[in-house]
């Protein structure tokens, strides 16, 4: 399906007939300081809006922050001197907690599954309904949006913010200006520091840090995102979005003309222009031009431009311009969460069909339900008993007095249990085989060693076959490790030696 | 150059450039870029005032913070050695049955063993352990001067037939060479020690050569061909040979005796070393 997105709006202002003028040209001709080359910041003054969007906006900014700030606090039981931290990626131990689940670095397909799962979950809410992400969850639009509360409470809103920008340097300036700032680093700071407790023990990590006994890498960590947070979200903004982040890039692959995104109904918009109360609306279109979708956006474009780059979704304008249509007394939703094609039929006259299943959006949940369902009975299934069988390569096999041969392994048992565990190691495939350990004179049919929990126990194992039941110079054999719950069985060889026997 | 065109939806002027009908725009890059940048060059001077950067004729600057990565590796090294500290001391009280019996001191006996076995004993043994023709094999079960923990210790730390004045020696005479047998002895013997070590044999070359064997070889290698430990003689019986197993090894041996030597370790090694030697080549030898 071709998908055209007609960005040529009609109210767009045409090319001026001056003919080609270079970028670095318009910027000096703008007459900003400092123009050339590099193009300063457009400062944006987002207008605070009230509406059902902008409320969702406030409940996703406060739920995620919740999460963010509270998760490594939650503290969970597990035995022995296991960590109590409910989710801790545990790099000194190599380990990953969550809950009741315990990564192991070797798990870490486990760590690919979550993310291609997260990535499919984008593309399918993108392909529905635009850019969600962006407008509601992303930390850029959360930090962002807090920068911008605060920002609002030391300096008022657009105009008043406007108005103090260009004003000149005074003592009502300076205090408004260093407080904002003040609590920005306080934000960040805050945000640098709740990350560094998701990767040690929070309470002891807390007390450590503020005396100065933290590890070098906390106060790294938290240098580093009390930074990255305080310039993103109170210095760059949108320009991390439009200029750093490859999303907005890819998510024209995304859409197509049935995704529901943020959506200027041009067919019922146009013709625009200011209206004067009691006057009749007949002949023109129910766009009063007042620009209150301009002002709100966070992203400083104008909606009616219609699907751009820059667009996060998030739904401010649709509030400010249903302000306007309520005070006008037209319908709403004049801008609105709608489809470009939606918005084509009715131009042509025809009803609206939205087709939220469509080839694309099938076979993203298909694909997300399948892997859902990998992942889970991967995880329902998973053992906490793991075997790997390194056979001794030098020597190969020895031949001892009595023409008996002799073989060495060594079996990487892990223990995934949070209990120590007695494994039981045996041999099958070869009755006649004994198996001792380095050191020991004793000789079995198995072997008895315990693993500690939460650990990997390297064991040497020999297995001695008799001169009789070498039969072939390559035997087949099969470990088997017990626990006291599960089995874990390796398939191996036993090297006899026979061809080239004396 | 190419031609200069406009975009006509954006009003932005093109570089001329095309690809597959997608043509770039030429918009000014933001300036923040251009911040990054002189932040860029900042950090360079700082990190060359605090860390050492340029070279000189005869030396380099070594900066403001001192930094040295031969001083962090011998730091670390001592680190390391301090560590190892606490195990050796570990290993210097402890017996070699001790040694062995604890599994975390056992590994950290194996892991030295192995290493100094790998720079010392692999010329002549091989990295396997596993020896060749004239060096002995320290894998199997089969040993000529025994092979329990303090036989072996005793071997490492004295040699055979080594300088130090009480080196293991033992002597195969050169029957054949020093003219002690004849030649058709010499081969009757060879079938005698073939039938020793149940293979089929001339049975009359061996009835010929027991009364021989009896009064030459029994009195080492003992009357029924087992050898002794404490003299250095093999067993005749078990399928292990120094020399070879074929009629023409053997008759070679008796003919004119070989003997290998190994070297003293006693001077080279700490007594650490010689136990993590002892007990990893222990550990890993077929019983004993």
């Amino acid at each position: 399906m071709t998908v055209v997105i007609d960005r040529t709006q009609p109210s767009k202002p045409a090319p001026t007939g001056k003919g080609p003028v270079s970028a670095a040209a318009r910027v000096r001709a703008s007459g900003g300081p400092g123009g050339g080359l590099y193009k300063p910041r457009t400062p944006i003054y987002p207008k605070l809006v009230h509406g059902r969007w902008r409320a969702i906006k406030w409940a996703v900014l406060i739920a995620t922050l919740a999460i963010y700030y509270v998760t490594p606090w939650i503290r969970w039981s597990r035995p022995g001197n296991l960590p109590d931290q409910a989710v801790l990626v545990d790099f000194a131990g190599r380990r990953f907690y969550f809950f009741d689940i315990q990564l192991w670095p070797q798990e870490v397909h486990f760590i690919t599954g979550l993310l291609v799962i997260a990535a499919l979950a984008l593309f399918l809410v993108t392909a529905l309904f635009g850019r969600l992400w962006c407008g509601y969850s992303c930390p850029q639009t959360v930090w962002t949006d807090l920068f911008i509360y605060v920002e609002r409470m030391f300096e008022g809103d657009r105009n008043a913010r406007m108005r103090l920008d260009a004003a000149p340097w005074s003592f009502n300036k300076a205090w408004r200006k260093i407080g904002k700032h003040a609590v920005w680093l306080a934000i960040a700071f805050a945000t640098g520091g709740a990350w560094i407790f998701y990767f040690h023990d929070a309470p002891s990590l807390l007390h450590d840090f503020w005396i100065g006994q933290g590890p070098i890498t906390g106060y790294v960590f938290a240098a580093l995102l009390t930074f990255t947070t305080y310039v993103f979200a109170g210095l760059m903004r949108e320009q991390v979005c439009v200029y750093m982040c490859p999303w907005p890039r890819i998510q024209g692959a995304m859409l197509d003309a049935n995704s529901l995104q943020v959506t200027y109904r041009h067919d019922r918009g146009e013709p625009r222009g200011a209206h004067k109360k009691g006057t009749d609306w007949s002949g023109r279109g129910d766009c009063v031009d007042c620009n209150q979708c301009v002002t709100a956006c966070p992203m400083g474009i104008d909606i009616r431009d219609g699907s751009q780059l820059e667009c996060i979704n998030c739904g401010l304008c649709i509030d400010a311009c249903d302000e306007v249509m309520i005070k006008v007394d037209r319908p709403t939703a004049l801008i609105a969460y709608d489809t470009d094609a939606a918005v084509e039929a009715r131009a042509a006259g025809r009803p609206a069909v939205y087709r939220l299943v469509r080839s694309r959006t099938v076979f993203y949940a298909v694909a997300l339900a399948a892997l859902s369902a990998l992942m889970i009975w991967g995880l329902a299934t998973r053992t906490t008993l793991d075997l790997h069988v390194l056979r001794d390569r030098n020597p190969v096999f020895v031949r001892l007095h009595d023409g008996a041969v002799r073989n060495g392994y060594t079996l990487k048992v892990a223990n995934r249990s949070f209990q120590p565990e007695q494994m039981t190691i045996a041999l099958e495939g070869q009755p006649a085989a004994v198996l001792k350990t380095p050191g020991s004179v004793v000789t079995a049919k198995t072997i008895t060693v315990e693993v500690p929990a939460n650990e990997v126990r390297a064991v040497r194992v020999f297995v001695t076959l008799p001169p009789e039941a070498l039969s072939a110079p390559n035997l087949p054999a099969t470990f088997v490790v017990r626990s006291s719950r599960e089995e874990m069985r390796t398939v191996t060889t036993f090297l006899s030696g026979a061809a080239n026997s004396q | 150059m190419s031609k200069r065109e406009t975009d006509e939806v954006t009003g932005v002027e093109t570089t001329g450039h095309e690809w597959d009908g997608i043509r770039e725009l030429d918009n000014p890059l933001p300036r923040w870029w251009l911040y990054v940048f002189y932040a860029g060059i900042v950090v360079a001077i700082v990190y060359w005032v605090l860390m050492p950067a340029w070279p000189g004729v005869s030396g380099y600057t070594k900066g403001v913070l001192g930094q040295s990565d031969r001083a962090d590796v011998v730091r670390e090294l001592q680190g390391l050695k301090e560590l190892r500290g606490a195990q050796a001391a570990k290993l210097q009280k402890a017996s070699l049955e001790e040694i062995e019996a604890d599994p975390e001191l056992q590994a950290y006996a194996q892991a030295i063993g192995q290493s100094v076995f790998g720079d010392n004993c692999a010329t002549c043994h091989g990295t396997g352990g596993v020896g060749t023709k004239g060096y002995a094999n320290l894998r199997d079960d089969v040993w000529l001067w025994g092979g329990s923990l303090s036989d072996i210790h005793r071997t490492i730390e004295v040699g055979i037939r080594s300088d130090h004045p009480d080196t293991r020696f033992s002597q195969m005479p050169a029957f054949g060479r020093d003219q002690m047998l004849t030649a058709a002895e010499i081969g009757d013997l060879t079938e005698y020690v073939v039938a020793l070590s149940r293979r089929k044999a001339d049975a009359a070359a061996v009835t010929r050569a027991a009364p021989i064997y009896e009064a030459q070889c029994a009195s080492c290698h003992g009357p029924a061909g087992l050898g002794d430990q404490t003299k250095g003689a093999p067993n005749l019986t078990d399928q292990e040979w120094l020399y070879g197993s074929s009629r023409a090894d053997i008759r070679g041996q008796i003919w004119a005796g070989k003997g290998g030597v190994m070297p003293s370790w006693k001077n080279r090694f700490d007594p650490e070393t010689l136990k993590a030697l002892a007990v990893y080549i222990h550990a890993n030898a077929g019983g004993q």
